[in-house]
């Protein structure tokens, strides 16, 4: 177990990289402390599998180091990392059968065949595939496969970081459920450091202390699930996390007001007059839609029932905004007014959300 | 459902039929008349039952070449099929030096047997041949048209040289097939160089690598071209195999009847290691499917 240390890590995949644009990581200085567990949340191509690689030691950063406890591994082989790693299509030594499948990375480190036997059996009990420790691992099914995937990460108790590249995406759904907890389980048990890259925000919402977003090469915040909700850093934070995403609409802000489309939204603070672009980002929670009355214009196009609550897209201006009822409220009859609770409201410059006076950084 | 029955459909057989019969079972059949029956030529044939058979069975000629011929296609493939997948492991996985290479292999395999022949049969003559003017030179005594040891050389490098490219290449294609995660989680497992052969590239490359068993035991099986070109099955009979042992019989002694028998249990033995062959590698692919 260690505290991983990114120092100004960058990479890009050409040799020669000449703008940021090159950058499939873009610079970056973060610790992950020792015994968390951490997701690496985004889009696809956002760069997460590549910080992940460059971790795990199977890529070399373009710029930057790597520390482990303090110790520079930046150009150390993967195997003097001592870490696990399991990735995203499972990777399973055909020819072998389950037992030798799950034996391998300790009978590769020399460990004392009793020890490698109790292993073997702890790490099949949690994976569920105690009855077929004998069979051949080639034609099992993908689930199947991936557990022994799982398996071969956790077999090993004194690694660094248990780094899992989207691992559940091959797993039946019933599974994935049962293989997380299973996974917060071990982490709660062990206190392993662990890193789990997903691109789905409730895998990563229900695994992880923290979690980690990736966007476009760069992080633009890490916080706790309740952070990434009632804060997000970043526009894209407050569109990728929750369903639906935060609502985006271009104001004009002086001190706690802000001017959308000549309506005005009161702000929880005072924002001062910020420079740039600015927006403001309000969850679908924090919608209120009524009929008439104070608010701003909308014109509902679709109500969608999600079963426990519902969906209400409206326009505004030609700018989406979506609602979402708590259970059990109606629908006004000719809603055309939203307003927004000021709680939930937040001040985007640029893209970046701008902090009202007063709050802690 | 309820089945259709047409038996006009028979006729959409009738072609390939036709031409099957044309290519292999008329000829075929010519053998076998040809191994029942004795002729003193003037196309006069006289029954003979199973003689030839029995006569060829009890030839120690035709053992010999047998045993010459078991010798040959052993040695090649022990020497093409880990040659092949040694090269296979050292081409570049990707980029203009993995064409370069693909296309150099290639050429070997493009040449006409024959001229492959005259090729080596220029190349290892001790007066003017680059190999053998210098083995001469250097002080080795070489001459594959006098010396047993020299011509067995000489055949089995051409046979190298000329295909071990094709195994090669389809250890290549089936390196390529192997993603990269593999290698990744097995060097995070901390495996050995050996261990990633012997337990992820030799298992992806089996389905392919038995493909390159058969077809270069079938060809080498069944090699004429080259050494009869480059020793003509000498020195004495030590490079007559058994295709050019065949031919010696059927067209240089005329013996008809004797040379047809041959060619039959010949036909059998290729197609008994095919259908062995074929049964094993049906078994490891209802292994892959369980």
């Amino acid at each position: 177990m260690a505290k991983i240390t990114l120092d100004n890590l960058a990479h890009s995949y050409s040799d020669r990289p000449t703008s940021e644009d090159d950058y499939a990581l873009k610079e970056l200085n973060h610790d992950w402390a020792d015994g968390e567990a951490y997701a690496l949340l985004g889009a696809s191509g956002c760069g997460k599998s590549t910080l992940l690689n460059i971790i795990s030691g199977l890529l070399q950063p373009s710029q930057g180091r790597i520390l482990f406890d303090g110790h520079d591994v930046t150009h150390a082989p993967t195997a003097e990392r001592n870490i696990a790693q399991v990735f995203q299509f499972p990777v399973v030594y055909d020819t072998m059968t389950v037992r030798q499948n799950l034996a391998f990375p300790l009978r590769n480190r020399g460990a004392d065949p009793a020890y490698v036997a109790s292993r073997v059996q702890a790490i099949a009990a949690m994976i569920g595939m105690e009855g077929t420790l004998d069979r051949k691992a080639r034609g099992l099914t993908a689930d199947a496969k991936q557990k022994i995937s799982l398996g071969r990460g956790m077999v090993r108790e004194d690694v660094n970081a248990l780094l899992f590249d989207e691992p559940l995406t091959v797993i039946d759904p019933h599974m994935k459920w049962e293989l997380r907890t299973q996974l917060k389980t071990l982490h709660r048990d062990f206190g392993h450091t662990m890193i789990y890259v997903t691109h789905d925000q409730t895998e990563a919402l229900t695994f992880a202390d923290k979690v980690v977003v990736m966007y476009d090469g760069r992080v633009v915040q890490i916080g706790t699930p309740q952070q990434l909700f009632e804060r997000p850093a970043h526009t894209f934070v407050g569109y990728f996390i929750g369903s639906p995403g935060m609502n985006v609409l271009p104001a004009d802000i002086r001190g706690d007001t802000g001017t959308v489309g000549g309506s005005a939204v009161a702000l929880g603070g005072d924002y001062g007059t910020p420079a740039g672009n600015t927006e403001l980002g309000v969850r679908p929670e924090f919608v209120r839609l009524s009929a008439g009355g104070d608010g701003l214009p909308v014109t509902v196009t679709r109500v969608e029932d999600v079963g426990r609550h519902k969906i209400v897209r409206a326009d505004a201006h030609g700018t989406r905004i979506d609602a979402i009822l708590p259970e059990g409220a109606p629908l006004p009859a000719n809603a055309d007014r939203a307003t927004f609770d000021p709680r939930g409201v937040n001040v985007y410059a640029d893209k970046w959300r701008v902090a009202p006076v007063g709050e802690a950084a | 459902m309820n089945k259709t029955v047409n038996q006009k459909a028979w006729f959409l057989v009738l072609p390939v039929l036709v031409l099957v019969a044309f290519s292999a079972i008329i000829p075929l059949m010519t053998v076998v008349n040809y191994s029942v029956q004795d002729s003193f030529g003037n196309n006069e044939f006289f029954w003979a039952g199973l003689e030839w058979f029995d006569e060829m069975l009890h030839s120690e000629r035709m053992w010999n070449a047998l045993g010459r011929q078991i010798a040959f296609s052993a040695i090649i493939l022990a020497i093409e099929i880990p040659l092949g997948i040694f090269v296979a492991l050292n081409m570049p996985k990707s980029g203009v030096w993995a064409s370069f290479c693909l296309v150099l292999m290639s050429l070997p395999l493009l040449i006409p047997w024959n001229v492959v022949g005259t090729i080596w049969q220029i190349f290892g003559r001790v007066d003017i041949g680059l190999l053998g003017y210098t083995l001469d030179a250097v002080g080795i005594e070489y001459n594959y048209t006098q010396d047993f040891f020299a011509a067995w050389a000489t055949v089995i490098v051409m046979d190298v040289w000329h295909w071990t490219s094709l195994v090669a290449l389809l250890a290549y294609a089936g390196l390529q097939s192997i993603p990269d995660a593999y290698y990744q989680a097995a060097k995070i497992d901390q495996a050995s160089r050996w261990a990633v052969f012997r337990y992820i590239e030799l298992p992806k490359m089996a389905g392919v690598l038995m493909i390159a068993i058969l077809l270069r035991f079938m060809d080498s099986f069944m090699i004429y071209t080259e050494p009869f070109v480059v020793t003509g099955g000498g020195p004495g009979n030590s490079t007559t195999f058994l295709s050019i042992d065949l031919v010696k019989m059927a067209l240089g002694q005329f013996d008809l009847g004797p040379a047809a028998a041959f060619s039959i249990m010949y036909y059998l033995v290729i197609l008994l290691v095919s259908w062995v062959f074929y049964t094993v590698m049906t078994n490891l692919d209802k292994r892959d499917g369980v």
